[in-house]
């Protein structure tokens, strides 16, 4: 399944490698990343593939809300098909 | 790289996370109609099975679609096909019955279930009127059945007998919960065309044309559609109009979604989503602050009406090309007690019974957790039933009547409940008794269908 991460917090250094190694170290498969600054805030967007991990997406999903929680960032991840639901006709 | 629109992505984000959009409720309807025995206890044992079989994974596949989808689902319940249908067929104790659905919905987990039921816009069969009977007493030692009584239709007038009674059994709902905020009254609906697949609580019941077992949604979003217009201060009507069909577009997608996967999940068939804006005590996720951000000093204020009839007829307008199958209530609800800028409007007199009796003409649903004065006699309730019910008649939609009389109390104070349903002040009635009218009993006739003016 595929899916979104996005990250929004306040800009310093390192916060694309946490979130990347955080997926790598779970086997989550980063497919593209968009990123941008916006007044001082970073705010990063990744589509990410579940295909080869066995964690379940929900637990990851509860998993790195915690790490940004941790770190100061709001960190989302959710299934793609909200998205394409809500903004696709 | 990414093929959505950033914009797109972060907009869906703040809608959940600032403007409180959710799945207000996954309900799954059940047929209890095979369970229904000459012997009670035997029915008794069937329902508790049958309900505990179909809805034993509908918790865990709300919280798991939940936590998924990020999309907060706040209520998992349960209808099922109106109990005076079984009792008709069993006799005996009906509040057994209500015990019975007690446990099964505790045992699966779910916040409520609907169906403690009656349908008698025409006249009461087998096991109608002690059912009726029976709600006090049902509501008082369960808590998490809900009640409902269909007392009218367009097809059929009103049944008078029955609304009579219901003033009673409401003023009794009340008085046997009197040290616990007469919460059983609040768990009533009294309903003029009520209908089949309504995931909504109280008011929820599994018709009897439906199928065995179905997945109904309800969506909320007031402070969706509240957020939106607050982008456009100086938009004339038309393009608020357009706004309110464009968000509940959007919302009403995600329940879709939610249906599909739900129902997908526990290979129940998908039957309705219900577009309902369904506010919360949240300071948020008011339909009364929708109706002010369109350009009212406050809700109740003279222009109410016709505000509240744009936002619900935009609201299906964008919601039905949204859904494959809408159902249910559908439209804007105005529950007083579950909406801050209604609880607001309330307390200050600004809200009126009268101007929300208005209200209900254009909207869904009807006069809802609105408490009033202890002391209002039965034949007063009886009366609001009526005037409720024939504006649901004449206009052939759903109306219907959740009203509290809050024994000991009077206008100035308040019922607390917290949670959804928040807390109701207590609103003034007209006191003046109709009582020689609603103690004649019979039916009004059903209205003609043309020459509508």
């Amino acid at each position: 399944m595929r899916a979104v991460i996005t990250v929004v917090g306040k800009d310093t250094v390192g916060i694309f490698a946490k979130v990347s190694t955080f997926c790598a170290e779970r086997n989550v498969n980063i497919v593209g990343v968009s990123q941008t600054i916006l007044e001082d805030m970073f705010c990063m967007m990744m589509q990410i593939t579940m295909d080869d991990t066995d964690l379940a997406f929900a637990d990851f999903a509860d998993a790195i809300k915690a790490y940004g929680n941790e770190n100061g960032l709001a960190i989302h991840a959710m299934h793609e098909d909200i998205f394409n639901t809500m903004h696709r006709i | 790289m990414i093929d959505l629109n950033t914009a797109d992505i972060l907009e869906t984000i703040h809608m959940i996370d600032e403007e409180h959009l959710d799945i207000r409720t996954i309900t799954m309807g059940i047929s209890l109609l095979d369970c229904a025995d000459s012997d009670i206890d035997r029915a008794c044992d069937r329902i508790y099975e049958k309900i505990v079989r179909k809805a034993a994974d509908l918790v865990k596949t709300g919280e798991d679609i939940e936590r998924e989808y990020g999309i907060p689902i706040i209520n998992k319940r349960i209808s099922v096909t109106p109990i005076s249908m079984l009792l008709g067929a069993s006799g005996g104790d009906p509040v057994k019955y209500a015990k019975v659905l007690e446990r099964a919905a505790t045992e699966v987990g779910a916040n409520y279930l609907g169906g403690y039921s009656a349908l008698v816009q025409k006249g009461f069969a087998s096991g109608d009127e002690a059912l009726i009977r029976s709600i006090p007493e049902a509501l008082s030692v369960t808590d998490h059945v809900c009640s409902s009584v269909n007392i009218g239709s367009t097809k059929t007038g009103i049944n008078m007998d029955a609304v009579a009674l219901m003033g009673q059994i409401i003023r009794e709902c009340a008085e046997q919960t009197a040290d616990r905020e007469c919460v059983a009254a609040s768990k009533l609906v009294v309903f003029c065309n009520a209908v089949e697949d309504n995931p909504f609580m109280a008011g929820a019941f599994h018709g009897a044309g439906e199928p065995d077992c179905v997945i109904n949604v309800g969506v909320s979003g007031p402070g969706v559609v509240r957020h939106a217009l607050k982008k456009i201060p100086d938009a004339d009507i038309t393009e608020v109009a357009k706004l309110v069909k464009n968000t509940a577009f959007k919302i009403t997608r995600v329940g879709q979604l939610v249906a599909h996967e739900a129902s997908r999940r526990l290979d129940v068939p998908f039957g309705i989503v219900d577009l309902s804006l369904a506010p919360t005590p949240a300071v948020g996720d008011s339909v009364a602050h929708v109706l002010e951000e369109m350009g009212l000093e406050q809700c109740g204020c003279a222009g109410t009406t016709a505000c509240l009839a744009l936002l619900n007829d935009a609201v299906k307008k964008g919601g039905v090309m949204a859904s494959s199958h809408v159902g249910g209530l559908s439209g804007a609800f105005i529950p007083v007690s579950e909406d801050a800028g209604m609880i607001d409007a309330a307390r200050n007199g600004c809200l009126t019974i009268e101007k929300l009796e208005a209200m209900t003409a254009v909207c869904s649903v009807g006069l809802d957790m609105i408490a009033v004065p202890g002391d209002t006699p039965a034949e007063v309730l009886s009366g609001i039933i009526a005037d409720e019910a024939a504006i649901g008649m004449i206009n052939s939609k759903t109306t219907a009547v959740r009203i509290i009389p809050a024994i000991g109390k009077k206008p100035g104070e308040e019922l607390e409940y917290g949670g959804l349903f928040g807390s109701a002040p207590i609103m003034p009635v007209n006191t003046a008794s109709p009582a020689k009218f609603i103690s004649r009993g019979g039916r009004i006739p059903a209205p003609l269908q043309s020459l509508r003016n």
